[in-house]
């Protein structure tokens, strides 16, 4: 499967460095437009703060919105960098190489855009220090552990610190060739992020043995971690439609789909703004494509599963949730054409755009594809949350609606220009490709003869 | 059931069949308790709230109709849902059986709202205020809730320990239903009930001379558990039975000497 022609590593090295040693003339505009949203998000959550939760679209029924729609969407698309890092790397998938950098550093920024969402939905954001850390020792009160809202944090901020270390790790050996390359502070920061590395055999097998080993004790966490944010509804008894077991399987593989399609649309990006058509190629976007069409199919199992489920207890307060889910009704949003659009942007359209192998090798359909994926699964976490809470219970009298206003709107938008444009400051100080990862890919890969045929092969010693 | 560790088990019996949907104890309510005042703004935003509040539903076809009214108010579970979803533990269940929320600790996650298969729970979108002319008539034994908190109907705990104050520690009795009705300690909506549908109570046994008015509908409730309403020698159930929450607050079902035909 391995397509492309095996480069001399100074050129690795030259091409993958560009975007930190040359400044691209479209970076800072770039940069400035995408800085310029996130700071109206920010003067929003300012104001927001400043006069009450009052301006959002949330009211007595509805109390969780967009926010933690965005939430559980950023968390969903963070699963990215341990199924294609970790797993990929168990399973030696050799073409995982080129996308494991960014996945991971997706992951840790979607991860802190994330954690940002239920901060500042709370009534008072100010006060949040009550809730996970540090533990109010003064009074004796301590976080009341039978909360989903306490595993939460715990669950993701140890996902973000052993991503984060996994990072680090996969990136201290191109610390040391930044080390090589550049000159004045630069250097010194480099000098001091590579931690003295040097190449020799000792260190290597040190990074090996960190990364596997990494890898493995990663996977409990990619599990947890989305498990435990779905707990957040999952253990809600009182809302039906979310009172449900399935959630922990449904949202992992939900979140693997709408993670993958974004690295995916990430590594297209890229390659496209820094010419690394060398490095990621046609091949790894296509093998992804056929990873992504399994995790599509496991996750459309368990969206009719969950609504099978849903159904079958044939309960009277769950099936009016579901009537306003599925049937035209008569509120004003009519969540039934949004159930339409969203199962079908985010199954049908992009899995028969993978199908054929020249539309996944396509990257603008490959793109499309991705895109829709991810607006799908943003849709499919408010389609899910928003109509549980409108009818609620039993109790017709309470039931109501929810229409987002304009700061929800604007900081969830801003939510995708801040992960961009930490991505890209990120590439202009880190390579975003991992150096000695395609170097060692070209190294181990050889060719072997099958019958009359030549084809290209992967070997490792273990 | 009440725990024979509380020291007082306060419950309440809603009479559906005396309720006339006359909203006299939602003012009431409203005016005990500091509840902001719901604006048109607040019912166009649909954050009006009420700490009790009038169901009031349509029984029957146009012009064969009867309304129908259920005031809900908090059931004070004594297994709440709201209560283990905290994470700061603003509300938690204290030794008189009530369900108690700590203004002072809540950051507003709103999990609590959401867990509560009632309803009663409320979220402060915005800072409350009132009129100028209106300011003095605050109530100073209860907390004027800032924006972003969750608040609840408290059984007027402020009532309640006025009462304890002056009865148990001055006059050296006990609060019981006598003190309570003597002493006007009652919630404000039991007190402002012009029908007397709400009856409001101690269960616990130890602490009273005789046992309470309402408790004989509480032990029929609780002999004849989940949906055996049948079974039952008064009218009395609880909401949502099913959810196994075990409100503190029972209700009289209606009873209907002229029922619609093809009614329910």
């Amino acid at each position: 499967m391995q397509e492309g022609k095996v480069l001399p590593a100074a050129q690795i090295n030259r091409d993958l460095l560009r975007s930190i040693l040359e400044t691209p003339q479209w970076f800072w505009p770039v940069v400035s437009l995408l800085g310029a949203i996130v700071l109206a998000a920010a003067i929003t959550i300012g104001i927001m703060i400043n006069t009450g939760l009052g301006i959002t679209g949330l009211n007595y029924k509805v109390v969780w919105g967009f926010f933690i729609t965005n939430f559980v969407f950023w968390i969903g698309i963070s699963h990215a960098g341990v199924m294609l890092s970790a797993i990929l790397r168990l399973a030696k998938a050799e073409w995982r190489r080129p996308a494991t950098r960014a996945a991971e550093v997706l992951t840790i920024f979607s991860l802190m855009t994330a954690m940002i969402m239920p901060i500042i939905h709370t009534g008072r954001p100010w006060r949040i220090l009550y809730w996970a850390f540090p533990y109010d020792f003064a009074r004796g009160i301590w976080p009341n552990i039978r909360t989903p809202l306490v595993w939460d944090p715990s669950a993701i901020l140890t996902y973000l610190t052993s991503s984060t270390l996994f990072v680090i790790i996969a990136l201290v050996p191109d610390f040391a060739v930044l080390r090589d390359r550049t000159t004045g502070w630069p250097k010194l920061v480099y000098t001091l992020l590579a931690m003295g590395w040097e190449g020799n055999p000792r260190q290597w097998k040190l990074q090996i043995i960190a990364g596997v080993l990494l890898s493995a004790l990663i996977l409990p966490v990619f599990v947890s971690v989305h498990s435990i944010v779905s707990w957040d509804f999952g253990m809600a008894v009182a809302i039906k439609s979310w009172h449900s077991t399935v959630f922990a399987p449904y949202f992992v593989v939900g979140a693997v789909h709408s993670g993958v399609s974004a690295v995916v649309f990430a590594m297209i990006l890229l390659r496209w703004a820094y010419g690394w058509q060398d490095y990621i190629r046609h091949e790894h976007i296509d093998a992804l494509g056929r990873l992504l069409i399994v995790v599509a199919t496991g996750w459309f199992y368990f969206l009719v599963m969950e609504i099978i489920f849903g159904i079958y207890g044939l309960e009277g307060d769950e099936l009016a949730v579901r009537a306003l889910q599925f049937l035209p009704g008569d509120y004003g949003v009519a969540y039934n054409v949004w159930m339409i659009v969203f199962v079908g942007i985010t199954y049908f359209l992009p899995v028969i755009l993978w199908l054929p192998k020249a539309w996944r090798r396509n990257l603008w359909i490959m793109s499309a594809a991705c895109i829709s994926v991810n607006v799908g699964m943003w849709l499919e976490r408010y389609l899910l949350f928003v109509p549980g809470q409108a009818n609620k219970q039993f109790q017709t009298f309470t039931w109501n609606d929810y229409l987002p206003q304009w700061p929800e709107a604007l900081i969830v938008g801003a939510t995708f220009a801040f992960v961009s444009m930490l991505m890209l400051l990120f590439s202009r100080v880190f390579p975003l490709v991992p150096l000695y990862d395609i170097k060692e890919g070209d190294i181990l890969r050889t060719e072997i003869q099958v019958g009359r045929r030549t084809v290209p092969a992967t070997f490792r010693e273990d | 059931m009440p725990n024979a560790s509380y020291e007082h088990k306060w419950g309440m019996v809603v009479d559906l069949d005396k309720c006339t949907g006359c909203q006299g104890c939602v003012i009431a309510c409203q005016a005990e308790n500091n509840i902001p005042i719901n604006t048109k703004d607040y019912f166009l935003q649909r954050r009006a709230y009420e700490w009790i509040r009038i169901e009031r539903y349509w029984e029957g076809e146009y012009p064969n109709v009867k309304a129908r009214f259920m005031p809900v108010l908090c059931q004070h579970c004594e297994n709440a849902p709201c209560e283990p979803v905290c994470p700061v533990y603003a509300t938690y269940h204290n030794e008189e059986g009530l369900n108690v929320q700590v203004y002072n600790r809540c950051v507003g996650t709103r999990y609590c709202i959401n867990n509560c298969p009632y309803q009663v729970r409320m979220f402060n979108y915005w800072h409350p205020n009132w009129p100028a002319r209106l300011e003095n008539q605050l109530n100073p034994d209860v907390t004027v809730r800032s924006r972003g908190i969750t608040e609840k109907c408290t059984f007027c705990v402020q009532r309640i320990r006025r009462g304890e104050l002056k009865v148990e520690s001055q006059g050296g009795q006990r609060l019981n239903d006598d003190t309570i009705a003597a002493g006007n300690y009652d919630p404000a909506c039991v007190q402002a009930c012009p029908t007397n549908a709400l009856m409001f109570g101690d269960l616990s046994e130890d602490r009273q001379p005789s046992p309470s008015a309402i408790k004989p509908y509480f032990d029929d409730v609780n002999a004849h558990p989940g949906h055996g309403e049948h079974d039952r020698e008064t009218r009395g159930y609880r909401l949502l039975e099913e959810m196994n929450t075990r409100p503190s607050v029972i209700y009289l079902k209606k009873v209907d000497p002229y029922p619609l035909k093809g009614g329910h």
